[in-house]
């Protein structure tokens, strides 16, 4: 378990990181999602032993990250945004000599390394010169050296960065992978991304966190209903008649698209169900009903709103893939 | 001891993956075989003993100048290339760090100035020379090795850069060589301090004529481990800054 309390890392006089406190249990995948200089990063690399708390402690497995930094880092990899890489060396050959700079004797390197080879994908590639490999297979080997040492935590920050889709993909399965033998925490700033791989997200803002949960337990959080996306068969009078009188609706937006309508719609409390029977009760059919596509961009916009992020910069930055305009006031503030 | 050993051995292979190394071998070797013959031999007769103190009279600053050019590599190079979060992220202490370059940079630096040996030897062979002053000579220029590359090494480590490093190293490295012209205006008791910080012309001039003077050694050893504690410190309070 992973157990940070009060912790606050200053940069000279500039406070990064700033009192924040959580728990991860074991075999979790904890994503921290914040924007460029939210402080994920700095977040990070004190869990990971990089650097020293200014103030408040850190505890992995029971170990305090200031009393026993060496203890901390053994049970610990990282991965940063750049791997960090001896471009020089073979595949193999550098895991080797990472596993033991981590603390293993070379027999329980050797034992390790097929199976680590194996979960990141690198089995091929054993004998190929570092420097000579593809961005995607440098980012596998950089995980593979974060879990050569077998560690019960293992740090990931910005994974994805700089990988094309297919390689986003891989990298998806070998972070799923490694659930089954560590803790994974990862940073991210691409939403949908820390949304399909994690089971718990931590909302870094301003070096505090603003939030954590699930994506539903966030979108709960904000005492707002559900964000859907309904497609229905009718006429788009009938549909703006509706939703303009009913209580349910907090805000909406309609596109006609030939006999059917798009409806995107935010429910005041999660009354998806009762939001049905009204549609249904209407002569509307309904033909398709899914969470919103932008969720976990609205969420992350109100949390941080709500920490007093600047509405205009934080509306350029996490714009929603559609990017188009919404009858929601809150989403017509930003 | 065990990281700090595997530190030196993947720093070798980086010496000897990188055409820097050789070159500066090679370099060295070329000047110092120029030098020596063309000025410790010679157009003039001289005694063999003369020859020996000549050749390591200029050894001194080649052996100098490689060893600035193969430490200030060795933290900084790191730290331009990211693989210093490698080193951070693992167990490894801040002295098995420094150690661990400090080792791979003189085993390189040690196999350099011991592959001058032909000359004197050719000496040996052709005049007569003692097997002291050979050994003396090889100590001192081994011993300023080792404190050149412990100033670079310390350079190198609070350097972002290589460029930056080097420049520290040659600053202070010129700072010890030319204490003796402060030595020489300032006025007691400065005047002994200054004296004693001389690099070349108080501790070197012994070992250039056969001589091991163990206060010299002393002074070498000190430098070696005040720059080395030096780096070593300072690699540990970067986790505080």
């Amino acid at each position: 378990m992973i157990e940070v309390q009060g912790l606050t890392r200053y940069y000279g006089s500039f406070p990064a990181v700033r009192d924040a406190s959580f728990k991860i249990e074991d075999r979790e995948i904890v994503g921290f999602l914040g924007l460029n200089g939210a402080g994920k990063s700095t977040m990070l690399r004190v869990l990971a032993g990089l650097q020293m708390p200014s103030a408040g402690t850190v505890r992995v497995g029971g170990i305090d990250a200031t009393l026993a930094p060496d203890a901390l880092r053994r049970r610990i990899g990282f991965l940063p945004e750049d791997p960090p890489l001896y471009r020089e060396m073979r595949v193999a050959e550098f895991l080797r000599w990472v596993g033991q700079v981590k603390g293993c004797t070379r027999a329980e390197v050797e034992a390790e390394l097929p199976k680590v080879m194996e979960t990141c994908q690198l089995t091929d590639t054993a004998n190929a010169v570092i420097g000579e490999l593809s961005h995607g297979y440098r980012k596998r080997v950089g995980i593979a050296q974060a879990i050569i040492h077998k560690p019960s935590v293992v740090i990931l920050d910005e994974p994805i960065s700089g990988l094309d889709p297919r390689q986003i993909v891989e990298m998806r399965k070998v972070v799923r992978a490694l659930k089954s033998f560590a803790t994974v925490l990862i940073s991210s700033h691409i939403l949908s991304e820390i949304a399909q791989t994690v089971d718990r997200i931590l909302v870094i803002h301003r070096g505090r966190i603003v939030a954590e949960g699930t994506e539903a337990q966030l979108s709960g959080s904000l005492g707002d209903g559900a964000r859907l996306a309904v497609v229905v068969r009718g006429k788009l009078g009938a549909c703006e008649e509706l939703l303009g009188k009913s209580e349910l609706v907090d805000g909406y937006e309609l596109t006609a698209n030939g006999e059917l309508v798009d409806i995107a719609v935010t429910l005041r409390g999660d009354k998806r169900e009762a939001f049905v029977k009204e549609l249904v009760d209407a002569g509307l059919g309904v033909r398709q009903i899914q969470d919103s596509m932008g969720e976990l961009e609205q969420i992350f916009l109100e949390l941080t709103r709500a920490a007093g992020a600047p509405a205009a910069l934080e509306s350029k930055q996490l714009r929603t893939p559609q990017g188009r305009e919404s009858h929601d006031p809150k989403e017509a503030d930003a | 001891m065990r990281g700090m050993l595997l530190v030196a051995r993947r720093e070798l292979a980086a010496y000897l993956n990188s055409y820097w190394g050789y070159a500066v071998i090679a370099a060295v070797l070329v000047i110092d075989g120029l030098l020596f013959n063309a000025f410790a031999l010679g157009n003039q007769p001289k005694y063999s003993s003369k020859v020996i103190e000549e050749f390591f009279y200029f050894s001194f600053g080649t052996t100098v100048i490689a060893s600035i050019l193969l430490t200030m590599r060795l933290v900084a190079e790191e730290r331009q290339t990211g693989t210093i979060v490698l080193i951070d992220s693992s167990p490894l202490g801040a002295w098995q760090l420094i150690g661990g370059k400090y080792l791979s940079a003189m085993v390189v630096l040690a196999t350099m100035v011991l592959a001058t040996m032909y000359m004197p030897a050719l000496v040996f062979v052709n005049g007569k020379v003692s097997y002291g002053h050979i050994f003396a000579g090889y100590t001192g220029l081994l011993l300023v090795a080792a404190s050149v590359a412990a100033i670079g090494t310390f350079a190198s480590a609070i350097s972002r850069s290589q460029l930056v490093a080097g420049f520290v190293s040659v600053v202070i490295t010129v700072a010890f060589l030319v204490m003796w012209l402060l030595a020489k205006v300032a006025e007691p008791p400065l005047v002994d301090v200054f004296s004693y910080f001389s690099l070349f012309d108080r501790h070197y001039r012994g070992f250039m004529r056969g001589q091991i003077n163990v206060d010299d050694v002393v002074f070498y050893l000190s430098i070696c481990f005040v720059f080395l504690m030096l780096a070593s410190r300072f690699m540990a309070g970067r986790r505080w800054r």
